[in-house]
Order: structure tokens, then sequence, then C-alpha cells
């Protein structure tokens, strides 16, 4: 029988939850790194026992573990070529925390500030890894979206870091601008039919696509609305809050903005909104059935202040229809007195059939249905605020 | 030898006790202890001052000998009693938040 196992990122470890594929019974394995930030735990689809993660810090920095061994044992795989990978007293090497932005001239134009909350301009400053995305063909590709944004690359299993500085260069990387969390590159979506395509999405500046395998970038913003900017239609600005694809058909898109629901068909050319009948459509999360493409799940929260869930209800919203049509999905989620919220990487599903859901909430409880939302049981309870979720289905 | 005392989440991402020795040739400083805690320990790079600007890190602070030496130029020679190793060069994370 399959093996699930889902990796939680939370405000003060990573955590590993592993159950068989009835996904009713579950161990929880951790904290791994306590006390730091973990912002995301992912594993490599070519290579499910290959983990990388980004631990961070306010006081220390930003450091890249991974594991070899499916999260059993962790190590900074920072090293030079040919080096040892350990110390003759056995201490990890390396530098994998190192992310140092390129400007340059040869490899992109040189680009040093960015839009900062009054208008003027500001340093880009690197503060930390939001994302990882392992590449769909090689374990040791991955691709890091960092705070203040930014796509970073390793071709080495983690040991160096270099910026795909196409995209900062572009041209409108000085009208980009903070969200309130921050300016980080929070999503990154690699197409599996066309592999030079890539996606990635950045608070609060849009989402931007390359043709050529990051190379070259330009936002694919057309048909978003955003009221709470100077040009509500404007190129760049919007602060998208996550986007989400399914495998099959890489050229639709759909979005969670800090308000609207919207999808794209045609590779983010253009955007049309399907919010319809959400009880609001401001949110964070945004995923899509493994099966269905036509299937998605969002969590409404009320307004872009309050950040909890309408009613104290906590409900996700499930349409088979591709959006407009939206249907509450409550059985065994709290519906009175919940004031969570769920962040924008906190939701995956995985590719068991039925389809698994699984989110994470600040408040530490993390959810799974084994029905693809139509009844949710928490898998824990008391975790730190979580950060992020993934999952992987091991044969 | 040196004696550097690191905060919690560097030992542990060190794999180190509460002090580490270290030996450093020439004149002893904030950027000589700096560096030689980097060669021996590389994956604090980047943890204590910023890879590229050589700063320290704004949560974190340097004292010795009951004295903060945070905003002391790096190059300045510390109190002979770190150098002879009878005080140590501590390495403080700021308590932020609570």
């Amino acid at each position: 029988m399959s093996k699930v196992r889902v990796l939680a990122g939370t405000r003060k470890g990573a955590f590993i939850l592993t159950s068989d594929g009835k996904r009713e019974k579950w161990s929880v394995d951790g904290p791994h790194f306590g006390g730091w930030e973990i912002y995301h735990v992912k594993g490599s689809p070519v290579d499910p026992n290959r983990l990388y993660a980004s631990q961070t810090s306010a006081w220390f920095g930003q450091i890249i573990q991974r594991s070899d061994d499916g999260g059993r044992t962790w190590f900074q795989p920072g090293t030079k070529p040919g080096e040892p990978t350990r110390t003759p007293e056995g201490m990890p090497m390396g530098e994998s925390n190192k992310f140092v932005y390129d400007t340059s001239p040869g490899t992109g134009r040189p680009l040093t500030t960015h839009q900062w909350y009054d208008g003027s301009q500001h340093p880009w400053e690197f503060k930390r890894v939001w994302h990882l995305e392992p590449s769909l063909t090689d374990p040791d590709t991955v691709y890091a979206g960092v705070e203040d944004a930014a796509l970073f690359r390793t071709t080495d299993g983690g040991k160096t870091w270099r910026e795909l500085a196409g995209l900062r260069g572009h041209g409108t990387g000085p009208q980009w601008s903070p969200g309130a969390g921050g300016m980080g590159l929070h999503t990154i979506l690699l197409d599996e039919r066309n592999r030079d395509r890539m996606y990635v999405a950045i608070s609060a500046a849009g989402v931007f696509r390359s043709d050529d395998a990051g190379k070259a970038w330009r936002p694919v913003n057309r048909g978003l609305v955003s009221q709470y900017i100077p040009d509500p239609n404007a190129e760049v600005g919007h602060c998208v809050h996550h986007v989400a694809m399914h495998r099959s058909r890489p050229e639709v898109l759909f979005m969670q903005k800090h308000w609207d629901v919207t999808r794209s068909d045609n590779g983010g050319e253009s955007w049309r909104e399907i919010s319809g009948n959400l009880p609001t459509d401001f949110g964070f999360v945004i995923d899509v059935h493994a099966h269905e493409p036509e299937t998605v799940y969002v969590v409404p929260i009320k307004s872009d202040s309050e950040h909890y869930p309408p009613e104290g209800k906590l409900r996700v919203y499930r349409s088979r229809a591709g959006g407009n049509e939206w249907e509450a999905l409550t059985k065994g989620l709290p519906q009175r007195d919940c004031y969570v919220n769920v962040l924008r990487d906190a939701m995956a599903v995985d590719s068991l059939d039925p389809c698994g859901v699984y989110f994470g909430t600040t408040g530490g409880q993390v959810y799974a249905s084994a029905d693809a939302g139509d009844s949710w049981a928490p898998i824990v309870r008391d975790l730190p605020g979580v950060l992020s979720v993934e999952v992987q289905v091991l044969k | 030898m040196i004696r550097v005392a690191l905060p919690y989440h560097l030992r542990t991402l060190a794999r180190v006790g509460a002090e580490v020795s270290l030996d450093i040739e020439g004149p002893v400083t904030q950027r000589a202890i700096l560096d030689a805690l980097e060669t021996r320990y590389p994956m604090l790079a980047g943890t204590i001052r910023d890879h590229v600007t050589r700063r320290r890190r704004p949560f974190l602070r340097f004292f010795a000998c009951g004295e903060d030496l945070s905003f002391e130029s790096p190059d300045s020679p510390l109190p002979d009693t770190v150098a002879s190793g009878e005080e140590p060069f501590l390495i403080v994370g700021a308590i932020a938040g609570g």
C-alpha cells in the first residue's frame, strides 16, 4: 500500500506526518530545527527522499537544509566542488545559506531598488527563502523564491545558489512593492509539458512568465483588477497571494489574489474573476484537485485586515466547475469560535484516488481530507503556527 | 586559545556546546575571531554577519568583559583578557518580541 508523507513547516520547526494510503492514522515526527522558522519543506518529484527545507531566523538569517533519506537526517549541503561534505570532526561544511543578488552587468541589469511602502525607492535586501521548488527532472536542481523578491536556482543539490537575474532586471522591478508580509516571491510553477516555461508570483507585483527556462521574463497580469493600487489595471503591483495549476493543463492557472479569485486559460495572457458565490473572495491558499482539473479549493478569509474565517467558521470552498459556483466543505472542521488563518503555501493535494487534501492553520492544526474535501479530520492539533504544507505519495 | 560563547541556535547549528575555542594568529580583533569561527564552522557563515557587507546582523551584539563592543571597529584589538582566554567573547542574540 502507498504511504503518505506530509511536510509541515511551522513558526518553530518542521514536522513530518506519515500515514498509510488510508490516511486515517498518522504519526508525527518533529520538531526538526526546533525554534527556527521553517518557511517551506518540499521533496523532489524524481527522488522523493530528497527533501529541501528553508530554515530562517530574523536573528541568524537563512539556512538551507537537505535530507537524502526522507527527513530522518538533515545536513547543510553547501560545500565547494570536490571538497568533502563534512569536516574531519564530522561537521557539515558549506555556505548553502549564501543568497547574493546578481548585480553584474553581464547577466542582468544592475538593479538595486524597488518601491517602498511610502512610494520612495528602497534597496533590495535579502531576508529569507519563502518557497523551494525542486525541478521536475533533476533532484539536484531547485528553484528558490526569496524576499526581497527574486528567483534563485541551485544545480548542485543546494550547495550554491545563483540568481536568475532576468526576472528582477526585466524592467518593472522598481515598481514592485512589499505587501504586509514583505515582498516575497512565494509561488513557482514549472510547466511539465513545456520545460522552458515557468511562472512565478510576487506580493505585491503580480505573476511573471518565462518561456526560456528562466532567462527572460515578462509580467502576465492583464485582466487583474486591484482597487487598492493607483491604477487598478496596472501591468504590475497586484498583490497575488497564490497561484495553482493542474499538471495536465499547465496553461490553466487559478489565482487567489488579495481580493478576487481568478483564472487564466492561456498561460496568464488574460485573467477573469471566478469568485462567484464565495462568502468573501479574500484569502491566501488555492489548489487544484489531483485528478479533476476543474475542481478547485480555496479557504475564504474575512477582509484584508482581520485575517480569520467569516463568522468564526473554518470552511474550505470547492468548485467543481472551475470557479464561480462554490460549495462549502465543513464536515469535521470547526464551525464556531474559529479565528485561525491559512497561509498561502499551507495547502496541498495528494495523488491518491480519492484525492487527499491537506491544509495547516496559524493555530497549529493540520487538517486532512481523504475524500477530496467531503470530510476532514485533524492530523495534529497543537503545532506552532503552520507556514507551509506539502504532501508526497510514496510507493 | 580564544573562547567564544554562542547563542543557543548557533550552537545547535554548529553542533557545539555553549563555548568554542579558537586559535588565532596575530592581533585578536572581532574580525579575526569571526573569520576564524567561520573557517572552523563554515555553517555559521552568514549567520552572524552578512555574507557580502560583513556587517553584524541587526539582532546580534558582541560583548566582552562586561562591555558592549558591538559598535567598536571590527579591527580594533579586543581586551587582553579575551586574547588570553581568561574572558570569553560573547555573541548574544537580542531578546526581542517578548
